[in-house]
């Protein structure tokens, strides 16, 4: 009761009031600053933590040493073995896992009997974490490059078929009875309706496809590579030398960071109808 | 080119949709089609325009269409059905690639057509960046560009508000003026069909029967001035329905 006192319902009835602003609040507003704020603040944080000696150095090593440490990968010149390796990995295994995941995705989508075929085929086989399956990949395709490859492959075919098809089932109705209603042939109604219409829907099923890469590309040199960023990690690791493998991690950060970046730019360029 | 429904029955499973509509769309003449909400009229139109096919009866196209009609049954939907990824010339030469006219034909199509709709100066937009008004005014243009003889509407003005909805049929008039295509307009708002329709079709409520048929014999490009005259028609038609409509309206619907 004090409240409404003090919101001023025992004024006189024929007072005058400004009908209180109640909106507000929820709507996000952007700031551009706050980002590189927190992220340099953590990490001057973490620096002066490490000088004055809160933080051990075994523990968790200094940015300045990890960043030497990092310098030191570009002197040797084992950046780019270890960076090359990897990104080979990752294009070669990302790219052809994604085009058969949209082709197996689109037929999916299409034809009722590769629904009623792969479906079931897909689903009990996407959960499996396909890092499970590498021992039975290098039996296959062998300890080189052949196995990575075939675990990043295996890992974004199938995020890459639930997205598409799922965009594909998710295509307006009605615009494609319009395309059928002038006469289209079925070709044109998949290459002009279909397609286009599941696109954004396989745009963003690239990223969670891109993520999954990375992750299947550090596990599986871990297991049995020479060169690569995982096996930078894994070699740091083993001899404790933090500041490596934080360099390495960080490397795998801004490798995330770049694909995330592509992709972002991808859908600009080819969803620009949406904005 | 005429059209034709002969004992036109449609059932999903149990539940009688439409029971014996015969009909014919002659050429040139616009035939409205009204009936309570759910009366099957919608499902009556993707019929005539071979999108569905009715489980009793049959459509017949009576005399070939005209050579350059590129495509005879054309449709205007209620949600304009424009691809949102295309510009507006996009959309519209959609409709035409299909037909390989070369790039010269196709080019002077759709020139044509963008100024019959008086839409030359938004070429190049895209669906998001038009109002209703003018993405229906596209869906039209898209239509037209395939010379149809029977343009096939499907409560084309619904979607829109009223203004928007007068200047339209103000134009949908004007077209009909010069082009002379036949067509069958599916509404639920009676002004739209005293205005447009030379034949009002009635639907019963569900299962759809034709209920009566009334002739309005007023040329179209006067009606927008003796609006009092088709008062009459529209109180007539309102008599006719309101008792379904009430009825309809009760009912309990499952989809």
């Amino acid at each position: 009761m004090t409240d409404r006192a003090a919101e001023g319902l025992d004024l006189p009835p024929d007072a005058t009031q400004e009908v209180p602003y109640r909106g507000g609040c929820f709507a996000a507003k952007p700031l551009g600053l706050v980002a590189p704020v927190v992220f340099l603040g953590l990490i001057a944080l973490w620096e002066l933590g490490s000088q004055t000696g809160v933080i051990g150095s075994l523990v968790l090593p200094a940015p300045s040493a990890a960043f030497a440490a990092f310098l030191q990968l570009i002197e040797t010149g084992n950046l780019w073995k270890h960076l090359g390796a990897s990104l080979q990995r990752l294009i070669v295994g990302w790219t052809a896992g994604t085009l058969l995941g949209i082709a197996v995705g689109l037929a999916i989508g299409l034809f009722s009997l590769a629904r009623a075929g792969l479906l079931p085929l897909v689903s009990a086989i996407f959960p499996i974490p396909k890092i499970a399956l590498l021992p039975l990949f290098i039996i296959w395709f062998g300890i080189g490059e052949g196995s990575k490859i075939a675990t990043i492959l295996f890992g974004t075919f199938f995020p890459t078929v639930i997205a598409t098809y799922g965009g594909v089932d998710a295509v307006d109705r009605t615009l494609i009875r319009m395309g059928q209603s002038f006469g289209l042939s079925w070709r044109s109604i998949v290459l002009k309706i279909v397609v286009p219409g599941a696109l954004p829907a396989i745009l963003s099923g690239f990223r969670i496809s891109a993520s999954i890469a990375i992750v299947l590309l550090v596990a599986a040199e871990m297991i049995g590579a020479e060169f690569g960023v995982g096996a930078y990690i894994l070699l740091a690791g083993s001899f404790m030398a933090t500041d490596q493998l934080i360099a390495g991690v960080a490397l795998l950060s801004v490798m995330g960071l770049t694909m995330a970046w592509l992709i972002g730019k991808a859908e600009r360029y080819f969803l620009r109808w949406r904005l | 080119m005429d059209l034709q429904l002969s004992n036109l029955s449609h059932s999903y499973g149990d539940l009688e949709v439409l029971q014996g509509i015969d009909l014919t769309v002659r050429s040139g003449e616009i035939v409205c089609i009204i009936g309570p909400s759910g009366c099957g009229k919608s499902t009556l139109l993707r019929f005539v325009g071979g999108l569905e096919r009715p489980t009793g009866g049959q459509v017949l196209q009576l005399g070939t269409p005209p050579a350059h009609s590129l495509n005879p049954l054309t449709y205007i939907f209620q949600d304009f059905a424009l691809l949102p990824w295309r510009t507006v010339e996009g959309n519209i030469s959609l409709a035409l690639e299909d037909h390989r006219l070369g790039s010269a034909e196709t080019a002077v199509i759709i020139d044509d057509v963008l100024r019959r709709t008086k839409l030359t100066e938004f070429r190049r937009a895209f669906p998001r960046q038009l109002s209703g008004g003018m993405k229906q005014r596209v869906a039209i243009a898209r239509a037209l560009s395939v010379s149809p003889a029977v343009l096939l509407m499907d409560e084309p003005l619904s979607a829109l508000d009223s203004q928007t909805r007068e200047l339209l049929m103000e134009d949908l008039i004007d077209l009909w003026a010069r082009e002379r295509f036949g067509a069958c307009y599916v509404t639920h708002n009676l002004a739209e069909a005293v205005r447009l329709g030379h034949r009002i079709v009635v639907l019963s409520r569900r299962p759809g029967r034709i209920h009566e048929i009334v002739e309005i014999d007023m040329p179209l490009e006067q009606r927008a001035s003796r609006l009092a005259e088709l008062e009459s028609h529209q109180t007539r038609l309102w008599e006719l329905m309101r008792d379904e409509a009430r009825a309809a309206d009760l009912e309990l619907t499952d989809d």
